[in-house]
């Protein structure tokens, strides 16, 4: 039984490295340079003739905080969610130690 | 080869966290290596939205030579934050589940090895 | 050993600095939207508060000051907030959770170029909130629980 875990063991870290040198050196996404386009309606885009910041989270949501306004506002049905999950994981700790005595 | 070291980082922590999971046998030391892996894939969430030479993406106090014209092409991406945030509290409470019932465990058959608590005792 | 207590030093100035890592943790949720933060941010420097007090003053005389059931009632409010805030949402603009407070004289104004307002963010400050309430009181009755317990195990 120890061997067999032994082999699968190193069979899943060759699998890492591969995965590491292709996404480097094959696919070509280097540390430093995502895709160019991406989250480019939420940052926004700057119009030098007006002079103005247009459609971005400032505009839309009205706080100064990207990542809190994607948190909350873009996806905040994922923050609904994650709430549950706090509230289900203090259920069951509370279920498990629910009898004790008293003082 | 030298810029994509975070990868590789990425790559080390998952491997070391797997080992501590296959090959410990006490039930607190296999907790811990559950958390290491989970350290590792936050750090590859978050590695996978960096752009050369960007700062933070908040509009509030900006550097102080930065124009408005060049934010677009240089400002951190804050999605991958976003996910990211989500991922560390159910790590959380994943991890309080697992120590409660590591609790119980030790309370109920008096070790903590996991080859001697297999059978259910009556 | 029925008494887990630290010495009077460690008292004293664990005493000094619990309010002010609450003041701490507050002005991180409240200014959620305009540095970095947030309700999880600071429910969790939150619960490190509670947590510093437990370990300086044993477990037994936080119980008697602080129930569980209190800790609960507080982290059920802050779901509950949500949720109705998340409803308001559906019934008086299109969607649900959509931002209806942007424009409106309450949370809504729209900072412009280099300034930032307290006044400003949707609906934003109001979940900051409620998150802040939900993980606050969450962690710590977690901290409070493990720590009951773990005195019963050993006492046996």
């Amino acid at each position: 039984m120890k061997k067999f875990t032994l082999i699968g063991f190193v069979v899943f870290c060759l699998f890492l490295f591969y995965a590491a040198y292709d996404l480097g050196y094959v696919v070509k996404r280097d540390f430093g340079a995502p895709p160019s386009s991406m989250d480019d309606r939420i940052i926004g885009s700057y119009n030098s003739t007006t002079g103005e910041w247009e459609y971005g989270a400032v505009n839309e949501t009205g706080a100064n905080n990207a990542v809190t306004s994607v948190v909350f506002d873009y996806r905040g049905y994922d923050t609904l969610g994650e709430a549950t999950v706090l509230f289900t994981a203090i259920a069951g700790v509370m279920l498990l130690f629910g009898g004790r005595k008293h003082e | 080869m030298i810029y994509n070291i975070p990868f590789f980082t990425v790559v080390a922590l998952i491997a070391i966290g797997m080992y501590a999971m296959l090959f410990k046998r006490n039930l607190i030391k296999m907790a811990i290596g559950l958390t290491i892996v989970e350290s590792g894939v936050n750090l590859f969430l978050i590695t996978l939205g960096y752009r050369k030479g960007g700062f933070a993406p908040i509009f509030t106090d900006l550097p102080p030579d930065v124009s408005p014209a060049d934010i677009p092409g240089k400002m951190v991406l804050p999605v991958p934050q976003a996910l990211t945030l989500t991922s560390i509290v159910i790590g959380v409470a994943v991890l309080a589940l697992i120590l409660s019932l590591a609790i119980n465990i030790y309370r109920h058959y008096g070790t903590l090895e996991s080859e001697r608590v297999r059978r259910l005792r009556e | 050993m029925s008494d887990e207590k630290m010495s009077v030093i460690v008292q004293t100035i664990a005493g000094l600095l619990f309010p002010m890592v609450l003041i701490f943790s507050f002005y991180v949720i409240l200014h959620g939207h305009l540095t970095p933060g947030g309700g999880f941010q600071g429910g969790a420097i939150g619960a490190s508060a509670v947590a510093l007090l437990i370990v300086a003053y044993g477990s037994k005389t936080i119980e008697k000051k602080v129930a569980e059931e209190n800790l609960s009632i507080f982290e059920s409010l802050g779901g509950i907030v949500f949720v109705v805030v998340a409803i308001a949402g559906f019934i008086l603009a299109s969607a649900f959770l959509s931002n209806f407070l942007v424009g409106e004289p309450l949370f809504g104004q729209i900072p412009g170029w280099g300034e930032s307002p307290l006044n400003s963010g949707g609906f934003l400050p109001i979940l900051n909130i409620a998150v802040g309430m939900k993980v606050i009181g969450g962690l710590s009755a977690i901290v409070l629980m493990l720590a009951l317990v773990s005195r019963e195990v050993k006492e046996q």
